[in-house]
């Protein structure tokens, strides 16, 4: 605090310099990494920061921008970048972006004509040696100690074996040479005449050459076959002449293919409206049930003859504090259709082992049963809340009428409590519609449809088949998954509007 | 005084505690079954509910201790729960305590300052908490593969980036704060601004010791969304030794490898901490939030 304000004010200006200058090296790293999108995210980031944190005019964003950036950067840039995957055709095929995919296919060798080189490895210390001998002109090479090559490729020259001034002991066992033959398939060995030997052989290695050439027109000469191949803009990928496909595909926008696939294409719109109407299904009953459970229970919990309620509450209200991860999973067991509990029970009492991961209409049965579970104990919190604030003096004035409870509950408690809620429940549906993680947990969407190509589940909800699309089957479409999460996004904005809508209305009849 | 008041009382009054104990019985009986299927021996249902013999088995799985296995030799878990419960731990402290930081400066700003775009800027921040994270994984796997061809420490299957990831999901965080901030009266900050202190001081010597109740809150819950997040830290992690709890518990149930029992007490011990942690924390928001108007 003996610090004079003077020194202070500059001291934080040098701070700021000198992270200014350290971010300016990151992005030089970020961009020399070829992530040119990302170095360009992060200098506008810097550029905003040094402007905020310098310019008196711009204070309260001081405030605002480690907090608004975090927020931008994680959460409304991926569902803006969402919207830009799913006009491309970016999957497991189409994985790289052009440059990368040209760059890997020029990367690719094959073992020419020359002659070859019969190899051994060498212990050297905790490195090792190669040692290679031409098999028909009989002069031997030896290289410097490398280490093991781990997931990089590793290049090492070579020189003659005289000049390298090492006696080699015993070379590496067999067995441990096919041990490491992963990490020696990425080891280059450069001879002295410039020529690139690669592993071909456990004990053999020989000049590689180039598979493909760039051409200056864009093309690539395959050296082995002499054949063209052509990047094809609209398909992703490098084709032949006859337009066969050569892997990896590069990542293209493809316009709106991945929509017209969705909403047009039989093999994928049939699965999507049938996830579809269940999404709703199950949101709209999931609301329903956990509303219905969870106001009956706030009238009784408010009902001040009643006993013990304080008790009742605590306990009601566990299946809400329980992580829902773990009370998915212990569902999960519990249902086992053999092995589960709750199987053991109904067996016991009726005989029967109804099949709740096996059979459609039982596991969207089992799902409902469980989200009720879980939220109900929300729904009554909230219900209770809100019947408190209700006046005595209606219930008071109905008992002069002599009212029963019934009338009490449908004529007073659920009309005065009808449009507060109504706010609620539409966000508890647009949850429940996004409730990945239950389906996941639960079921993984399974049953599959057994009359679809493409495969979905029964009790796939959209999120969760944009999931398996994505991330569990075969083929990574994130180009089509980001496309289904678009038309959730979309779904979702409409959810809200209507609830902005109600929200308002429930404002403007509190004053 | 009662509402209702004939002869039927009595019998509606047992029928509610007949209904409510009988809930009660459905909510916490899979709790209880959980207890039980973590003390018996073995991984299925053995006919009985109580468990004849009790073995700690399962409990040994759990907290990573070896046991005899059946030809005499010690098995060691093949599941490091005690370590995805560490992971998790770990990522949600520091996303808790980097999304305090980042929620408390905003909501600073947003209470107590004038600047352009105000309300656009919390209207927005009200609009991001209806798009879950979960509608982003695309976006997000890739982001994060970017990421890491340039810096792997932010990559695929890295804790970091699941931090990252998390740090911005403030929003929630904003509001709630912003609203404590707005109940503590602007003139105790005004006094120190008075006596010389500048904005900064006045925030962070004056209003945030004042906000202490809410901040732990805030910090409680912004740790239990990190130790339940799913979605996002499924797709970010890969390997065994990285996994957080949410998804390390999910490699229990597989028809191939079903291990019900260490599940069982796997999900007592982490669960446990979790949820008197939330009970904790829900209790405190609504008295932080009450006591918020009386202060200062």
């Amino acid at each position: 605090m003996t610090i004079p304000p003077a020194i202070r004010r500059n001291l934080g200006r040098a701070f700021l310099a000198l992270l200014v200058v350290a971010a300016l090296f990151l992005v030089t790293v970020i961009y020399a990494t070829g992530e040119a999108l990302l170095a360009g995210t992060f200098l506008v980031i810097i550029a905003l920061a040094a402007w905020l944190y310098t310019s008196q005019k711009t204070y309260a964003y001081r405030y605002l921008f480690p907090g608004i950036a975090a927020a931008i950067i994680f959460v409304v840039f991926p569902v803006i970048y969402t919207i830009f995957i799913s006009f491309s055709n970016y999957s497991s095929r189409n994985l790289l972006e052009f440059p990368r995919a040209t760059q890997y296919l020029l990367d690719q060798t094959y073992p020419g004509e020359s002659n070859t080189f019969s190899f051994s490895l060498f212990p050297d210390g905790a490195k090792f040696r190669a040692r290679l001998e031409d098999s028909e002109g009989g002069a031997a090479y030896l290289t410097p100690a490398f280490a093991m090559p781990g997931d990089a490729p590793v290049e090492v020259k070579a020189g003659p074996e005289a000049a390298a001034g090492f006696t080699p002991g015993d070379p590496v066992e067999l067995g441990d040479v096919i041990a490491h033959e992963e990490n020696l398939k990425k080891l280059t060995i450069a001879m002295p005449n410039g020529a690139k030997l690669g592993m071909t052989g456990l004990s053999e290695f020989a000049a590689m050459k180039r598979l493909y050439a760039a051409q200056p027109d864009g093309s690539l000469l395959n050296n082995q076959d002499g054949t063209v191949i052509r990047p094809n803009v609209r398909t992703g990928f490098y084709e032949t002449a006859s337009g066969e496909k050569v892997l990896p595909g590069f990542q293209v926008k493809i316009g709106w293919d991945n929509y017209t696939r969705i909403f047009t294409d039989p093999k994928y719109r049939e699965p999507f409206i049938r996830i579809f109407i269940w999404t709703v299904v199950f949101a709209g009953l999931s609301v329903l049930f956990s509303f219905s459970l969870g106001m009956v229970l706030a009238v009784l919990l408010n009902w001040e003859a009643l006993r013990f309620r304080s008790l009742y509450r605590l306990l009601l209200f566990l299946p809400y504090a329980v992580p829902g991860f773990i009370s998915i999973l212990v569902f999960k067991g519990l249902f086992n259709n053999n092995m589960g509990e709750i199987n053991l029970i109904l067996n016991a009492l009726f005989g029967i082992r109804p099949g709740w991961f096996s059979d459609p209409f039982l596991a969207k049965v089992m799902i409902l049963i469980v989200n009720t579970w879980l939220g109900f104990p929300y729904m009554m919190v909230v219900c209770m809340g809100l019947i408190k604030a209700i006046p005595m003096d209606l219930y008071e004035a109905s008992a002069v009428a002599g009212a029963g409870p019934l009338t009490n509950f449908f004529k007073i408690t659920l009309p005065l409590i009808k449009r507060p809620m109504l706010p609620l429940l539409i966000s508890s549906f647009a949850f429940n519609f996004n409730n990945f993680v239950l389906i996941s947990l639960l079921t993984g969407g399974r049953p599959d449809f057994l009359d679809t190509t493409i495969q979905a589940g029964t009790t796939d909800i959209l999120i969760s088949y944009v999931y398996r699309n994505a991330f569990v089957d075969s083929g990574q479409q994130f180009g089509l998954g980001a496309a289904i999460s678009t038309v959730i996004f979309l779904l979702v904005a409409a959810i809200t509007l209507v609830q902005i809508r109600y929200t308002r209305i429930a404002d403007d009849e509190k004053r | 005084m009662a509402i209702v008041t004939n002869k039927s009382q009595r019998w509606r009054v047992l029928a509610a505690h007949v209904f409510l104990v009988c809930l009660c019985a459905l909510v916490i009986f899979p709790f209880l079954l959980t207890i039980s299927i973590s003390l018996r021996p073995g991984n299925f249902a053995t006919g009985r509910l109580i468990p004849a013999e009790i073995s700690f088995e399962h409990w040994r799985f759990a907290l990573g201790l070896p046991s005899v296995g059946p030809d005499g030799t010690l098995v060691y878990p093949d599941l490091p729960v005690l370590r995805w419960l560490w992971n998790s731990i770990r990522v949600a402290l520091v996303s808790a305590c980097i999304g305090l930081l980042l929620s408390t400066t905003a909501a600073y700003a947003f209470a107590r300052m004038r600047f352009a775009g105000k309300k656009a800027a919390l209207t927005g921040l009200m609009l991001m908490q209806m798009f879950p994270s979960v509608l982003a994984l695309v976006a997000i796997h890739s982001i994060f593969t970017r990421i890491g061809n340039a810096f792997p420490l932010f990559g695929m299957d890295s804790l970091w980036s699941l931090v990252l990831a998390y740090s911005g999901g403030i929003a929630l965080h904003v509001w709630t704060i912003k609203g404590f901030y707005e109940t503590i009266p602007a003139e105790i900050e005004e006094a120190a601004t008075v006596d010389g202190a500048t904005p900064w001081q006045a925030f962070w010597r004056v209003l945030l010791p004042m906000a202490l109740p809410i901040l732990m809150v805030v910090f409680l819950l912004a740790f239990i969304g990190a130790i339940i997040e799913y979605p996002v830290a499924s797709i970010l992690l890969h390997s065994q030794k990285n996994l957080t709890l949410a998804v390390g518990a999910n490699s229990f149930l597989y028809p191939q490898k079903y291990m019900w029992g260490d599940f069982a007490a796997a999900a007592i011990l982490s669960g446990l901490p979790i949820t008197i942690v939330f009970m904790l924390a829900q209790k405190g928001l609504i008295a932080g939030l009450t006591s918020g108007g009386t202060k200062g």
